[in-house]
C-alpha cells in the first residue's frame, strides 16, 4: 500500500497537500480500495465554507457511499470536475487525482504523518 | 431477449372492443392526443410468452432460499393473495362513500388494533408507501410533537453507526442534522459516547433493536432513557421486527414511534419494486399528529375522521396501499396470538442454527447469539487470497442460491448479512450450508476461479459502474 512521503493525512483516510496557506484534498490508495469502484462524487461548490471534521462531500462506490471528512476550516478554491466526471479515475490513481482545494485555512484537523498514517493502517488491518 | 417494444408486429392486436352502445362524446381538442401512443402491437399468445419467459428469468422466495439480510424475504401464504383477491377490496373506489365501504374500513381498524397490540403503540396510519416513507412520517411526528410545543431548538437526530443508511437520509430529509453514535464492542451502542451526544437540541433517536449485527441491545432501556432524559423522543426502525414479534414490544423498550415494513414481517410480496406498506404507530402523545384522514368505529360503523387540525398532513394519496394492509391483517389473523412469537423463535433459531452450522468454515462478525440475522466477514480471505464478499456471492448463483446482502453493515468491512428467515425447513438450511462451505472449499484451492464465477447464470458479471453511472431505463422509439 502506497503512502507518498511528501502528503499529509487524516486518520479518516483522506491526503492532504499543504502549499501555504492552500490545501489540496484526496482520497488514499486504501480508501480507494475499500471503497471499491467509485461511481460518484460530490464536492462543495466554489466559494463554499468548510469546517475541519465536517462532511465535505461523498464517495458513492458500487458498494456503499462514504462522507468525505473536512480536514479543515476554510474556503473551498477550487474543485477538480474532472475527477467529478469520471470518478473511476481516483481508483486508478488515488494520489494523483485531487477533489478540491481550501484556501484562508483559519483551523486544522489533527493531521497524520505518512509514518504515523502507516503505522495506522498496519493497526487496521 | 428482446424488450416488448421489440416484439411488436405493426397490425397485430389482441382485443376485440365491442360495440359502443353509449353515444359518443367528443372531447374538446385541447385535452385530446395529438399523436397516438407509443404501444407494442401484440397477439396475446405473444404477450403471454413475453412475460412467462420474463417470469422464468427471475429469482424469489418461490423459486428458493432468499436470505437478504434485513429484508425479511419470508414466504407469502397464498391464503393472503385470496383474501387480496376479494372482490370487495379489489373493486372499490376510493371515493365512494363511507357506508358502502365498512368493510374495507373495518380492515384498517382491526390490523390498527392487532398491529398496535404487537408493537406497543396507541394508533397507527397506513399511508406510508413503504419503509423510508414510514421513516419520513414518523420523524415528521417527532417534529411536529417538538413544533407545538414551541421547543424548536432541537434540531439533531441520534442515529448509531450500525444504522440502515435511509436512517440519516430520513433525518435529514426531515430537517434535521444527523448525529452519528459509535458501536461499543459487542456491537450495541456506547452509552458513554451516546450520553456526550444527547443535549437541548436532541430531537429524537432512530434506533433499529435488534440491530443490523443482528445482536438485540441489552442496554435498550437505559438508551430510551438518555434521549428521554434530554427531551428527545425514540423512534423505532421496525425493519428487523421479524426478530422480536410476539417477544417484545418498542412500546416497552421505551419508543414512542415506530414504523413496519408490512412487506417484511407481515409477510406480503416485496422486492422488485412493492408496492409496500411503512405503517406507522405512535405512543398517545404523538396521536394528533398522524397523518388524515385515520379509520375510526364509530356508533353507526366505521368513518374516515379528517378532522385532525394537528395532523402533519396527508403522506400518500387516499389510504396507503390498501391491498397490502388486507394481506398483513391475514396473516397475523391466521397465525393468531401464538403463531406470531412462535414465527419469530423460529426465524431466531433458523439463523443461530445456520450461523453456528457455519462458524468451522467462516469468520462470523456477530458476537454470541445472533437474533433473526448474522453476519459473515470474508475480511481474512480478501487479504490473504484476494477472494470478496462479492465472488462468494457471485459462487452462490452458481449454486441457484439469492446471495445474502452484501457489504451492509457498513462497519464490518467485505461482509455478507445472512437472514434465513422462518419459513426455511432444517433441510434447506442444511442444504445452502452444505453449498456454503463447498464454496468455501473452491476459494481456498483456487481463488483466482472465483473471480470469473458466476458461468451458469444468463448475465454473468454486469457492469456495476456502468449501470450506476450511465443507466438506461427509458426505451427510445426513433432508435
Amino acid at each position: 500500500m502506497s503512502v507518498p512521503k511528501n502528503l499529509m493525512y487524516t486518520a479518516s483516510h483522506e491526503w492532504v497537500e499543504i502549499d501555504g496557506d492552500k490545501m489540496k484534498i484526496g482520497l488514499t490508495e486504501h480508501a480507494s480500495e475499500q471503497l471499491g469502484d467509485l461511481v460518484f462524487i460530490n464536492l462543495p461548490e466554489v466559494g463554499d465554507q468548510v469546517e475541519a471534521e465536517g462532511s465535505f462531500g461523498d464517495v458513492e462506490s458500487v458498494k456503499a457511499v462514504s462522507d468525505i471528512i473536512s480536514p479543515a476550516t476554510g474556503e473551498v478554491s477550487a474543485v477538480n470536475d474532472a475527477a467529478l466526471d469520471s470518478p473511476g479515475d481516483v481508483n486508478g490513481d488515488p494520489y494523483g487525482v485531487w477533489l478540491a482545494e481550501i484556501s484562508n485555512v483559519t483551523a486544522k484537523r489533527e493531521l497524520l504523518t505518512p509514518e504515523e498514517y502507516e503505522k495506522l493502517l498496519e493497526e487496521e488491518a | 431477449m428482446n424488450l416488448i417494444f421489440e416484439s411488436s408486429v405493426a397490425g397485430r392486436k389482441c382485443v376485440q372492443v365491442p360495440p359502443c352502445d353509449v353515444p359518443e362524446y367528443q372531447l374538446p381538442a385541447s385535452l385530446t392526443r395529438q399523436q397516438a401512443p407509443h404501444l407494442p402491437e401484440m397477439s396475446e399468445t405473444d404477450i403471454s410468452r413475453h412475460y412467462t419467459k420474463l417470469a422464468e428469468r427471475t429469482y424469489g422466495v418461490n423459486n428458493g432460499f432468499y436470505p437478504l439480510g434485513s429484508c425479511t424475504m419470508k414466504y407469502n401464504p397464498r391464503i393472503n393473495e385470496e383474501m387480496a383477491s376479494l372482490p370487495g377490496f379489489t373493486g372499490v373506489h376510493p371515493l365512494q362513500p363511507e357506508h358502502t365501504v365498512q368493510g374495507c374500513l373495518e380492515v384498517m381498524a382491526l390490523a390498527e388494533e392487532y398491529l398496535c397490540q404487537i408493537t406497543g403503540m396507541d394508533e397507527m396510519t397506513f399511508q406510508p408507501a413503504a419503509g423510508a416513507h414510514g421513516e419520513l412520517t414518523g420523524v415528521l411526528l417527532i417534529k411536529q410533537y417538538h413544533k407545538m410545543r414551541g421547543d424548536t431548538k432541537r434540531t439533531k437526530i441520534i442515529v448509531p453507526d450500525s444504522a440502515h443508511g435511509t436512517n440519516p437520509a430520513t433525518a435529514v430529509m426531515a430537517g434535521f442534522t444527523c448525529v452519528n453514535v459509535p458501536s461499543n464492542e459487542e456491537g450495541g451502542i456506547d452509552l458513554d459516547k451516546l450520553r456526550e451526544a444527547v443535549g437541548e437540541d436532541t430531537a429524537g433517536l432512530m434506533l433499529t433493536n435488534p440491530n443490523t449485527l443482528g445482536i438485540f441491545d441489552k442496554n435498550i432501556l437505559e438508551i430510551t432513557k438518555i434521549i428521554k432524559d434530554a427531551g428527545g423522543l425514540c423512534y423505532y426502525d421496525g425493519a428487523n421486527l421479524n426478530a422480536i414479534m410476539g417477544q417484545v414490544r418498542p412500546g416497552d423498550m421505551g419508543f414512542d414511534v415506530v414504523h413496519l415494513n408490512l412487506h417484511k414481517t407481515f409477510s406480503t410480496p416485496h422486492g422488485g419494486g412493492g408496492p409496500g406498506s411503512g405503517a406507522v404507530g405512535c405512543k398517545k402523545l404523538l396521536a394528533p399528529y398522524l397523518p388524515k384522514p385515520h379509520a375510526v368505529a364509530g356508533e353507526n360503523g366505521y368513518t374516515m375522521d379528517y378532522d385532525l387540525p394537528q395532523s402533519i398532513g396527508r403522506m400518500k394519496a387516499f389510504y396507503g396501499n390498501f391491498l397490502v394492509v388486507v394481506r398483513a391483517l391475514t396473516y397475523v389473523l391466521t397465525l393468531g396470538q401464538k403463531g406470531i412469537p412462535e414465527a419469530s423463535r423460529n426465524a431466531v433459531l433458523n439463523a443461530n442454527y445456520m450461523m453456528h452450522q457455519l462458524s468451522d468454515t467462516y469468520d462470523i462478525a456477530t458476537k454470541g447469539h445472533c437474533m433473526h440475522e448474522f453476519i459473515i466477514t470474508l475480511d481474512k480471505m480478501h487479504k490473504e487470497k484476494g477472494v470478496t464478499a462479492t465472488d462468494i456471492a457471485k459462487a452462490m448463483l452458481d449454486e441457484g442460491i439469492h446471495p445474502p446482502t452484501m457489504y451492509f453493515p457498513l462497519i464490518v468491512p467485505e461482509d455478507l448479512m445472512v437472514e434465513p428467515t422462518e419459513t426455511e425447513s432444517k433441510t434447506t438450511l442444511d442444504e445452502v450450508v452444505a453449498a456454503l462451505k463447498r464454496i468455501h472449499a473452491m476459494a481456498e484451492e483456487n481463488p483466482e476461479h472465483m473471480h470469473e464465477l458466476p458461468v451458469k447464470t444468463v448475465i454473468r458479471r454486469p457492469d456495476e459502474v456502468k449501470a450506476a453511472r450511465t443507466p438506461v431505463i427509458c426505451y427510445h422509439f426513433d432508435k
